[in-house]
């Protein structure tokens, strides 16, 4: 069985059917990562004292910059199919899945630290609340690297057979990257700065 | 966004490279501000601000939310009303907190 509204809109929606189901998901990510928010300002304000400087500002810096370079890396992959360039988007996408590795080979040297001088999660409601919420958005950046490795390597023969599908897949690849960009975005200044 | 043809494209790759810039400038500046240790209403405003700012570039542009479809938007409506009320939980409870009365 063909799967159906995968180049053409769905008449209902105006929208093939993989974006509205990535909005949806989209949109349930929302609120998995706004109770997460939620409870670090019921943690944070019922808190007596909150630690501050045990983070790497400069590290989580460059991690910030190396997920907005992957955002446009990711992005351009896309527009680069759309003006029907292969080998570019191959040269995108791979940069896009190399920025994902080196933000958590970055992300990895901070919890080593942590660990080292023995700051586990259970040690303090601070420590609890930034391991849970940068682990759980460092899952999301592994779920997206496999899609983007995929769409990469073996799944980029569908461009040969299917272009237009398979730019539509890059399409919602991309939107989920760009959400778990988004997420950092709002993670760096509240676990970090504030 | 399907619609669009190369000579389309071409223009949208040159906004996604001022948002790229405009990104790792707020990027820099929310750093910096942190650096002055305002006060602490002051500090979560600014980088709150900043961090909006940042965001609603990346869904605008990169996620090309500035032209979408309605039921696009409506979704995120919906999704904005809940996660609005999610936030102000917090704000309830130290409003009108549990207290807790003969606890050893």
């Amino acid at each position: 069985m063909e799967i159906p509204y995968t180049v053409t809109a769905r008449p209902e929606t105006g929208l093939f059917n993989a974006k509205a189901g990535i909005w949806l998901f989209l949109a349930s990510e929302v609120m998995l990562f706004g109770a997460l928010f939620t409870t670090y300002i019921l943690l944070r304000i019922g808190a007596p004292e909150w630690p501050h400087g045990e983070l790497d500002i400069p590290l989580a810096t460059l991690n910030t910059a190396v997920l907005i370079t992957s955002s446009i890396t990711m992005v351009m992959s896309w527009a680069s199919l759309m003006m029907k360039d292969f080998k570019k988007y191959r040269i995108y996408m791979g940069a896009t899945f190399l920025l994902g590795v080196v933000f958590l080979v970055i992300k990895a040297f901070e919890y080593g630290h942590h660990f080292g001088i023995g700051e586990l999660p259970n040690k303090s409601t601070f420590l609890g609340i930034y391991f849970t919420m940068t682990g759980l958005h460092g899952l999301h950046v592994v779920g997206g690297m496999i899609v983007n490795a995929y769409f990469w390597g073996p799944g980029s023969k569908m461009w040969k057979t299917q272009p237009e599908r398979f730019t539509n897949r890059v399409e919602v690849a991309g939107l989920y990257w760009h959400f778990v960009d988004l997420v950092w975005i709002f993670l760096f200044p509240v676990l970090y700065l504030l | 966004m399907e619609t669009a043809n190369p000579q389309e494209i071409k223009k949208h790759v040159r906004t996604y490279i001022t948002v790229f810039v405009a990104l790792l400038t707020l990027t820099i500046i929310t750093v910096t501000v942190s650096y002055l240790h305002l006060n602490i209403p002051a500090a979560i405003t600014v980088a709150l601000l900043i961090a909006t700012i940042k965001g609603s570039l990346v869904a605008s542009y990169f996620m090309h939310l500035i032209s979408e479809k309605k039921i696009i938007y409506a979704t995120l409506v919906l999704t904005a009303v809940f996660f609005i009320a999610l936030m102000w939980l917090p704000i309830f409870h130290h409003a009108n907190p549990v207290i807790y009365k003969n606890v050893p």
